[in-house]
């Protein structure tokens, strides 16, 4: 009897480490965004979606396994992430940490990932810190960042005679970061910050912000912040006649922004994006792709989604392992080229690829549905990025 | 920070603007708790709903706000008697807890339909005319759409509490939450009355829908922002104190708009700091009596 019970005992170990290696081996991807609140339009379950798009069309398999994608909504909470990709990574075999919108999250998953080596992707987190401050050998910081956006959008508002600003800040990592990279852009061209002011998250009303914002008699109404509370700025800026003394630039802008706002409310509106669906053949077919199964054009985080997945699977391929440091070394010595972007990812773990200064047409040229952008520049990767003299990243040395 | 007399003006009037949303959210709160005892924490969602049917009204059937303005509030007043006969009434003898169980449950269902449908950025929505422009009161521009916001809810606050507290129907109704058999006694229908209480209380919230409309980007996320202030306004108010619920909406408004300018960081949380220091001095409430 006693035999008995120690050999089961001992098929059950078998089988429990049996398992343990098998799961190291197999791909399951932990997407971790806003699911349900401000931001779950630029990613949600659209990025989900566009995700196993991109694991569909890889063939569903890598190293012979099925590839798994699991997803949950962190709430725009830091300890939530966190836990999640903790917990996933402890009990679930999580090989590649996906991370979404929202700056603070995005950093408390770099960290988690760092500590249990394991990739980490973020698409539509924005702050720099990712790979500037608090860089991390294992992330890859995918679509775009504050240090490109306020290259981007502030120096072109600059050059176009915008010399004094007034900032709306989201008071999280995010719109500190977007408003500290703007301001020395700004500073950097002759520019001058007359004052901003914090505003809390996810903010029900900003018509007292645009106020003070009026009050300032700045000409440029700097918009640091993203999603609804972007929208209701620029609803408010409208209602209350700002936009008659004060040109508006918004830092962070999506095209679900301007999709729920319409053109009439956003014409003229400057930004910077990483991408946007009618840029070509090859983005206007994956685009098509994505709207047949969600009715929306995608956001560039979306695409983003799509394009850092294919990344990974590949690299995973070639380097037949789900190993992070071996998976890693083979992301940053293959140059990317897909429909999303083309350029390759640093030491630092920046995808540097080329951006876009767009500009929203006016409600008469738009020709066709979501026909939103027109593009002002073609911003170079290595100019808008956060260059090596600037980087504080000790990986980047 | 120097702040001139002017911009204290127009922050003093945006808080008004404000603080009759949660004067209105507020009452019909009050009124359901005072009545029914139950914290209808549906009633955000209901804020939001009404929003949205003027939207949907104005998209698929081009019927006008101020048709809506009457139209969704008794809508949504259907849809609350619905949920009290169907729901609410089987729960009255529980604990508070249960309602607020529920009705959050509710909340998290039409949110979440709403959510699938239309996603949260949000649905535009244009100001009506003859409000869409704006007056210049030198020390700032007011939108005529916020003067006519503080107007309507100062009307319909005011009217609710005169209902109530004035007429005879509302006296039958505060006799009927002390003591509802008695009252049966003398022929009144108290359940009927109930539910009907219980619909007019979401369709303030409604009616408060329809104002926001124009003003917040109509999104499914919209009560739930508002809802928790607004919670938090009922309680320094003291539960089911109609008048304390209307004075403390409107002046809770004002003193988040200063907050606004003075150190906007805090403006999100100044409500609920209010909340507590009210709740250590005065536990019933600012308005409301010791049981």
């Amino acid at each position: 009897m006693k035999t008995r019970l120690t050999s089961v005992a001992l098929a059950a170990l078998a089988l429990t480490l049996a398992a343990g290696v098998q799961a190291q081996e197999k791909v399951k991807i932990g997407l971790i965004t806003d699911m349900s609140s401000l931001y779950s339009d630029v990613e949600g379950k659209n990025g989900a979606l566009a995700i196993q798009m991109a694991i569909d069309d890889f063939g569903g398999k890598a190293l012979g396994q099925p590839i798994e994608l699991m997803s949950a909504d962190h709430q725009n909470k830091a300890d939530i992430a966190a836990s999640k990709a903790r917990e996933w990574i402890d009990t679930a075999g999580l090989t590649m940490v996906f991370g979404g919108t929202n700056s603070g999250t995005a950093l408390a998953m770099a960290k988690v990932a760092q500590e249990k080596k394991r990739v980490y992707f973020n698409n539509g987190a924005a702050s720099s810190a990712l790979t500037n401050e608090q860089c991390s050998p294992y992330t890859v910081h995918y679509a775009y960042d504050t240090v490109a956006l306020a290259k981007g959008t502030g120096a072109a508002v600059v050059d176009q005679g915008g010399k004094t600003w007034f900032f709306l800040t989201a008071d999280y990592a995010f719109g500190h970061a977007l408003e500290a990279d703007t301001t020395k852009v700004i500073k950097e061209k002759g520019g001058t910050v007359v004052g901003a002011v914090r505003t809390p998250l996810n903010a029900s009303d900003f018509s007292s912000f645009l106020l003070q914002a009026q009050n300032s008699k700045a000409q440029i109404l700097g918009l640091a912040n993203a999603g609804g509370d972007t929208i209701n700025s620029i609803k408010a800026a409208k209602e209350f006649g700002i936009d008659k003394t004060m040109k508006t630039a918004g830092l962070l802008v999506f095209l679900s922004d301007i999709h729920s706002l319409g053109l009439k409310n956003t014409e003229g509106l400057l930004h910077t994006t990483s991408w946007y669906w009618d840029l070509n053949d090859d983005t206007r077919k994956w685009s098509a792709r994505f709207f047949d199964k969600t009715k929306r054009m995608p956001t560039d985080v979306q695409a983003a989604d799509y394009s850092a997945t294919m990344t990974y699977l590949k690299a995973v391929e070639a380097a037949k392992t789900t190993d992070a440091d071996k998976v890693m070394e083979q992301i940053r010595k293959t140059p990317i080229s897909d429909f999303y972007a083309k350029g390759s990812v640093r030491a630092d773990g920046r995808f540097v690829h080329d951006m876009y200064l767009v500009e929203v047409k006016k409600p008469a040229e738009s020709k066709k549905p979501w026909d939103y952008l027109k593009v002002v520049k073609t911003l170079p990767g290595d100019q808008v990025y956060t260059t090596k003299a600037e980087s504080k990243c000790a990986l980047w040395k | 920070m120097s702040i001139s007399m002017p911009a204290l003006l127009s922050q003093l009037l945006l808080g008004l603007v404000n603080g009759s949303f949660y004067a209105i959210l507020s009452l019909g709160l009050a009124v359901i708790f005072g009545l029914l005892n139950v914290i209808n924490f549906a009633h955000g969602a209901l804020f939001m709903f009404g929003a949205v049917l003027t939207w949907m009204a104005m998209n698929y059937f081009e019927v006008n706000y101020w048709v809506m303005l009457v139209m969704a509030p008794l809508i949504v007043g259907v849809f609350g008697v619905l949920i009290e006969r169907l729901l609410l009434r089987w729960i009255y003898k529980l604990d508070h807890l249960y309602g607020l169980l529920l009705t959050l449950g509710l909340t998290l269902l039409i949110e979440g339909v709403l959510r699938s449908i239309y996603g949260v950025s949000g649905l535009a929505y244009d100001t009506p005319e003859p409000l869409n422009s704006a007056t210049n009161l030198g020390f700032m521009v007011l939108p005529n759409y916020r003067a006519w916001v503080v107007v309507a809810s100062l009307v319909v606050c005011f009217a609710t509490w005169f209902l109530i507290e004035k007429t005879r129907i509302g006296a039958y109704l505060r006799a009927g939450t002390e003591n509802p058999r008695l009252v049966e006694a003398f022929g009144v229908n108290v359940p009927l009355m109930i539910t009907l209480t219980y619909g007019f209380g979401v369709a303030l919230a409604a009616f408060a829908g329809v104002l926001a409309a124009p003003v917040i980007q109509i999104s499914p996320l919209m009560g739930q922002n508002l809802i928790i202030v607004v919670f938090a306004v009922v309680v320094i108010g003291g539960m089911g104190s109609i008048l304390g619920a209307i004075l403390t909406g409107l002046g809770l408004g004002v003193i988040e708009g200063f907050t606004k300018v003075f150190y906007p960081e805090a403006s999100s949380t100044v409500v609920f700091v209010i909340m507590v220091i009210v709740l250590l001095i005065r536990p019933a409430g600012l308005f409301g009596k010791e049981k």
